[in-house]
Parts: C-alpha cells; structure tokens; sequence
C-alpha cells in the first residue's frame, strides 16, 4: 500500500508519501488562499524526490477548512431549515440555541411542518407533503440554494425526511438538501443543529473538494480521494461534499494519530503545535481520548464525538509584543514566511524569538535580530503556557509521556513539570499528513431494536455496521468493531433497546480488486 | 404574602442544580432551560412563593413530564403542553389554582412548573415531593404521607386528553397512567394529584427550588473562577465526596419497564486501586466500595463531571468519563420507616438496612 497523506492547515499545507509503514518523504507548502495551489505546489515537491515512482494506491486529505468557516463565520451559506413533527416540539423551532451572530448569517428561513414519528416507528402525525411542496416552491423562489430537514425520531425511521427531499429535488433541482438522519444520534436539537451547520457549509465543500480533485488531477497521480473525519476514518470525496460537518476535528485527530504512528506509542499525551494554535490531547490505543461532555462548535451543540483538547493561541506565527510582554494568541497565519523577521518581514513572531535563542534554524537568523533577553522572556512565556496545559490535560497523577509534532514543536522545551520525557519523532512536523494518511474506513449504526435478545440486537446492528463500512470501501477482512453502545430504553414496553455500533477497518485496495 | 422574582439566571442555575439533584434520572433540563429563555425573551415573568404563604385552602397544581428520557430528547419539553395539563385539571375540577409547584426537582422536571405558570400567570411554590428525582409515582412525600393519588391529568398536543379519575393507591395510579402515557409515544405532560395548601406545608419537601438554584449558582461561579466546582457543591448542600474516579463499565438492562444496570468506576487520585460499583433504576440507588455498600438510596449519589461539575445521567454516562461520585442528605420525609419504605434500599429490591453517609437517625417523624 502506497498512500499519499495531505494536511491542508491554516498555515501550511503538508504533504507525505507512506510506503506501508514507512515514511518515504516529506514536505510542507504554505497554504493559498486558493486551496488548490497550495495542494498542488506540495504535490510537486513530493513527487519530485527520486524515490516517489510508482502507483500511489490513494491520496487522503485532511482539513480544518470547514470548522474555522464556523468559528470565523465566513463563507457560509444561508439555510432553508425544515423540521417535520408538529404538533410536537413546536416551541423549539430550529436555530432556537444558536448564538445570534451565527444565526443571522445561516438562518435563511424556517419551515415546521406535521409528521415525524414516536419512538414505536408510528408517525404523530402524517407527513404534511403539500405543505411540503408548497415550502420547496418558496425555498427556489426566495433563492435559498441549501436546504437542512429534520424530522423527529428520523434516525429509527427516515421515510419523512427521504420524501421531503424527493419533493424538494422535484420542485428545486439543483437545491443541496441535507437530511438529519444521515448525521446519525438521536437528540433532536443537536442533530438538527449539525445538520444545519452541513447545510450552510454546502458551497464551501461543493468549492473546496473540487479544489482537491483539481489538485489531485492536475499532478498527474491517478487515485482515489478521501477526506478524514472526527474519528480518524475516512469518508469519500462525494461524502464529503454532502457531508463536510463530519470533518469537523479531523486535524486535531490526525496530528495524534500521526504522533501515535510515528513514535509507536499508544498511550502518550500529545502537543501539536501548528502556527497559530497548538493543541493538547491524550492517547489512548492508539487514538485521541474524546471529550466527556456534548460539544460546541462555534458556540452551537452538536452531538459530535470529538478529541478531548485543550487549545491555546500559540504556535510558531505567534504575534509577540514586547511591553507588556505577549505571545499569541494573534498570529500572523500563513503569511509567517512573509512577515516573519527571519524573512524579511516587520513582525516580530515566537519563531524569530526561537531562532535568536538559536533552538532552531528557520529563515535568515541575522534578518531576525532579537534581544537576547526578550527572547529568552518570549520561550520562557511560551513554555509556561504548554506547561500549565499540558497539567489541565493530565488525568493521571505521575509523569507522562508527551510527544511533541507540528511545525512549531521546537516551542515545546525537553524539560516540564509533570512530564517524564518529551518525544519528538522524525518527520513530527507533517503528523497530520501522515495521520490522514494511516486513517481507517468506518461504518456506524444507531437504532432501537424491540422483542430482540440484547445478544441479538447487537449481532444485527454490528452486521449492518460492517455492511456499510464495507460499502465505504473498507478491506471486510480487517473490520473490527471499535464501540458497542446497549441502552434499554426506560419506560418503553417490549424490552427496547437501543444499539449504537461503530466498526473500522483498513482501506481496501481496490485496484486489487 | 411575599413572591421573589425569579430571573433568568436563577433559571440558568435551577437547570445546572436541578441536575445534580436528579442523582442520574429526570432527564437533562437544558430544554427546559431553553423554554424559559424564550418566554422570558417573549416578557414573561415567573415568581416564587415559600410554601408557608399559602393559605391551607389554596389549591396547588403538582405537574412533570413523564416518559422516557430518550424520548424527551426528540419530542421536546413545549411548555404550552404542560400549561394545558394545568388547565385540563381546573377544567375537570372544582378548584382554581393558586400555584404551581414540581412532583420532582431532579432534571427537567424543575422547570416545569416555572413553564406552566409563565403561562398561566401564577407562581411557583419553592417545594417539590421528591428533593431529588425518582422512577415512580409512589415515591414521594405524599404518597409516604398518604394522600389522595388521583385525578391525574396527561395531555399530549395532538388534542389527546385523559384524565384518570379514580385509583385505590398510589401503585394503581403508577400502572394506570404509565399505559396512557405509553400510548401517547412514552411522553406526557401531566398535572397530578392536586394538594391543598395545608397538605404541601406538611408533606411537600420545601425549598428544594431555591436549593437548586443555589447549588446551580455556586457550580456556575466556580466555572467561571475555574476554582473547584464539586468544593462547590460540597459546601452548598452540605454534601461528602464519595469517590473519584473514571468509568470503566456499563451494564445497562430492562425489567419491568425500568432502566436498571451498573456502573463501575476505577479510582484515580486518593482512590487508586479501589473500584466503586454503582446500581441504578433510573437514579443511582446504591454505591459499593469494594463490595461494602457505602452509600443507598433515599441520600442522594450524584455521579459529577470530575472537571465542570455538571451531572451526568444514567442514560448518558459511558465508558472512560472522569466522575467524582458524591452524597447528599436525604429529605427527611424519607428517614422514617413509612418513607424507608417507600424509597429504601428495599424498595429498590436490594436487601439492606438503611445506613446514611450523614449518620442521621431513622425514627418516626
């Protein structure tokens, strides 16, 4: 297997090439505004080492693109929101938890409508489809192109909103419609949530996965594409375009996994430090622990399983300003090989501060003419930053290990508190890629099952996990289930039960096939 | 009498206390939360009343959602359902209510009370018949103080009304109303048996609201400051830690209509090497230490989150959370032997003899 990992940062976008186990080569771009550029100018960089020959079984990218058009609120679209279920939960109508800001941008125009059905699989109420179609006609007239529809209880029975988006499609071919049911959990709200978020992402993924594909076509290699998501699988190109919110925390996920490749250690906490951000998380087998509690993105719920973090504004790019003396959280981004002292720039950044100190070469040291005292001030106030993180990250009392990655790991200094030793492995700074690189093919189920043995009902959901994982493109012979979840539900007749099943394997080489 | 303002942030505190007072059931009230904020932002207002303001006459109407807690989280809390319910019993009824008050002040079923009276203008008595949240009707004060079980009122908004007009006891009751509620989807809203204001002065379990809040308050504020927040609660409700630790395992299973299993917690810190087993009927019902029952039902067993000190359910809680698991004092409507028996370890079917964390004194009351 010969597999091409990319990490398209805020900063820099990475590229590695993987030989089974092994790391062939390794190469960092600055991102471009344009994602395409930058993919494509990594590529090339790859690609022209002596030893990049020869088929390239798949090429997987890993972005934050999606999340920070979130958090920054930029290029989202306006959304048609659709909530089938009156009479039921009508006091809570869509966007109802939102932060305003966000909902202004994204909340296009709200449509509720009777149906929807009660956890039995009977409808409350039968599907209103000519208020259906009448809302489709409004949704084209008014020019909203994104449409998210979420009906109750659509995770046990989808028919509703299946109907709502053949009428949708039939009065307004063209529109993007997301349905619930296809972002998973039962929770009404939150998965309603997420699927709006999809929904207002619709054009930057349309956009940014084209970009992908250009760049992937324009450098000649001939392979399939995949994008990572939250757990360190991978879905599709076309899944990824209907379904962007499910590369949320990809980036942070990638970066532990890749620590946990590299260094062959599975249980470690891990720092990445990026150029605007550094993150702090903790292995376990193998795999970011998650978070305890429900997750908000950009300040909306959702029901995202997601790496436990503790992010600090820090990283490489690092705006540092001398009296009061601060590092961060201002970065200068992307733009560090511009405006950075060490390139010629007028920025003074952590990375100018870490060259004088002289524990790192990046750029022209002499540009770079930092006191030696205000940079040593500049580490020691980074330092004490990974320190206390690193400490609120700690569920353990003794001395872990910590492995160091990202680009900006040289901030990371060999001796802190609480820590026995600090790893840092070759090729740290491209985790991410090399994260995207190693993630595996997964498939979910989530449903109620009634009159079953809980034996039973588990069998039948692992096989239907199995059965879509393999359909995503997962090699059946290394499917393994990675999370049974068996919930009885209180109070309902006929011992229901609630299974949720998650099983991964390792991409299929389908050229092999 | 004297009625206090409840403001929003009293409400945003009521769902984070109301949580941890729900020892793992009643359901999470952040939509409960989210009602409020809307009818709050639409210029209702709601106040609270102590119990003792009201005149022995008044009636009070006792209201929660019942049903599945999962089912809760797609048919979501409307509050105009829960003021229909109120109404439903004025209207079968020969009584008008001068307040509202909570069956249970565990999870969500705080605020139900609060969504009714912004509806129908009156204010909510700082009482409840549980101090904490409960699987079944005949778990509360005033079934220990056998009152009256019926009419109970269950409305569901596609125009279903039902009203159980007579039952010999309050176990009747349990079974009559939980099939209604079953045929509506697992959900209801409901308006119990109406108290007099004589009976919630005697048997109503008081100012568990402003308990709430005030638990709730303390938790928020040690968010902010980033200082302890399970100190917070602690020292608020007179609380003792009862182990820290990380969650291990759950086995969850159905008997008869009920969310029964276990939990096992792995000590961290001062507990290391311990493990501390958990059972559960919706609510934690009985802590193990090593084999050693060390804290039971009626005192409350809270399982929190070791880092924000939110409560987790026993619906929710799952493998690998952080969870310092601690005790609260039992009301003590239930330190007597009827309450014992109502809600002692027995009444769980765990054959034990009540012993409290707090070495309180069970006698009559």
């Amino acid at each position: 297997m010969r597999r091409i990992g990319i990490d398209v940062g805020g900063t820099n976008t990475d590229a590695v090439l993987l030989d089974g186990g092994r790391v062939v080569h390794a190469v960092k771009a600055p991102t471009t505004a344009d994602v395409t550029v930058g993919i494509l100018a990594a590529l090339g960089r790859l690609t022209a080492h002596p030893e990049v020959t020869g088929r390239i079984d798949t090429i997987v990218i890993g972005t934050t693109h999606f999340i920070n058009a979130v958090v920054q609120r930029r290029h989202l679209t306006p959304v048609a929101a659709v909530r089938i279920g009156l009479p039921a939960s009508a006091s809570l109508p869509p966007f109802c938890d939102w932060p305003q800001d966000l909902a202004e941008l994204v909340r296009g125009r709200i449509f509720m409508l009777e149906g929807g059905h009660d956890y039995d699989g009977r409808p409350i109420m039968p599907f209103d489809e000519a208020g259906m179609r009448a809302a489709a006609r409004e949704i084209r007239d008014r020019g909203l192109t994104s449409v998210g529809v979420a009906s109750i209880f659509s995770p046990l029975d989808p028919s509703h909103e299946e109907r709502a988006g053949e009428i949708l499609t039939q009065e307004f071919p063209g529109a993007a419609v997301t349905l619930s049911h296809r972002l998973g959990r039962i929770g009404l709200l939150e998965r309603e949530n997420a699927t709006l978020l999809n929904a207002a992402l619709a054009g930057l993924a349309r956009d940014t996965i084209a970009g992908f594909r250009d760049a992937v076509a324009a450098s000649g290699i001939d392979a399939p594409l995949y994008i990572t998501q939250n757990d360190g699988t991978v879905m599709s190109a076309e899944t990824a375009i209907a379904l962007p919110v499910m590369s949320f925390a990809s980036g942070a996920t990638n970066s532990m996994r890749g620590a946990a490749f590299l260094s062959g250690i599975a249980e470690a906490m891990v720092v990445d430090v990026g150029g605007t951000s550094t993150d702090i998380g903790q292995l376990r087998h193998g795999f970011p622990r998650e978070a305890n509690s429900i997750v908000e993105i950009g300040q909306v719920r959702t029901l995202f399983r997601m790496p436990d973090l503790f992010s600090l504004g820090l990283g490489g790019g690092s705006i540092v300003t001398a009296a009061p003396l601060a590092v961060g959280p201002r970065s200068v981004g992307y733009r560090l090989i511009e405006d950075a002292l060490v390139f010629g720039g007028k920025t003074l950044t952590a990375t100018d501060a870490a060259v004088a100190t002289g524990i790192v070469e990046i750029g022209d040291r002499l540009l770079g003419v930092v006191p030696p005292d205000l940079a040593k001030a500049v580490l020691a106030a980074a330092w004490g930053k990974i320190e206390d993180a690193v400490d609120r990250m700690k569920t353990e009392a003794g001395a872990v290990k910590l492995i160091a990655v990202g680009g900006g790991a040289f901030l990371v200094p060999d001796d802190l508190a609480g820590v026995s030793e600090v790893i840092r492995v070759p090729h740290g700074d491209c985790a991410n890629a090399i994260g995207a690189a190693t993630a595996q093919i997964s498939g979910e189920t989530d449903q109620v099952y009634r009159d079953l043995s809980r034996a039973n009902a588990i069998v039948a959901a692992e096989t239907q996990a199995i059965a879509r994982a393999a359909e995503a493109g997962a090699d059946p012979a290394t499917i393994a289930v990675i999370e049974v979840e068996d919930m009885p539900l209180a109070y309902l007749p006929g011992n229901a039960l609630r299974v949720r099943v998650r099983v991964a394997g390792e991409m299929a080489d389908r050229r092999a096939q | 009498m004297t009625a206090v303002p409840i403001t929003l942030d009293d409400i945003e505190s009521l769902a984070v206390g109301a949580w941890i007072l729900g020892t793992g059931g009643g359901g999470s009230p952040y939509l409960g939360l989210l009602n409020m904020r809307r009818l709050y932002a639409e210029g209702h207002r709601v106040e609270l009343i102590s119990p003792f303001d009201l005149a022995d006459d008044d009636h009070v109407a006792i209201v929660s959602n019942m049903g599945a807690p999962l089912v809760g989280q797609e048919r979501l809390s409307d509050s105009r359902n829960i003021a229909r319910a109120v109404q439903m019993q004025e209207e079968f009824g020969s009584w008008k209510f001068r307040a509202v008050m909570s069956l249970e002040i565990g999870g969500n079923n705080s605020i139900q009370p609060l969504m009714a009276a912004a509806h129908l203008g009156l204010p909510v008595v700082d009482a409840d018949t549980m101090g904490r949240a409960y699987p079944e009707a005949q778990m509360t004060s005033v079934a220990v103080g056998d009152l009256e079980p019926y009419p109970c009122a269950l409305y569901d908004p596609r125009g279903i009304e039902a009203i159980v007009t007579k039952v010999p006891t309050w176990k009747w009751m349990e079974r009559v109303s939980r099939k209604i509620c079953t045929e509506m989807g697992s959900i209801a809203s409901t308006c119990k048996a109406p108290r007099t204001g004589r009976e919630v002065k005697e048997w109503g379990i008081h100012f568990t609201t402003s308990k709430a809040i005030g638990i709730g308050r303390r938790v928020r504020e040690a968010q902010r400051l980033h200082a302890d927040p399970i100190a917070a609660v602690l020292d608020e409700a007179q609380g003792k830690i009862l182990f820290r630790g990380k969650i291990v395992d759950v086995a969850r299973r159905t008997t008869e209509g009920f969310l029964r299993g276990t939990t096992r917690v792995e000590g961290l810190d001062e507990d290391r090497g311990a493990n501390l087993e958990l059972a559960f009927q919706n609510e934690w019902v009985v802590a193990w230490r090593d084999g050693t029952p060390i804290a039971m039902s009626p005192d409350l067993i809270c399982v929190l989150d070791t880092i924000s000190g939110n409560a987790f359910g026993t619906e929710t809680i799952r493998y690998g959370m952080r969870v310092t698991v601690i005790a609260l004092p039992a009301p003590a409507m239930f330190l007597t032997p009827k309450g014992l028996e109502n809600v002692g370890p027995r009444a769980f079917g765990y054959d034990l003899d009540f012993r409290s964390v707090f070495d309180v004194p069970v006698g009559p009351r």
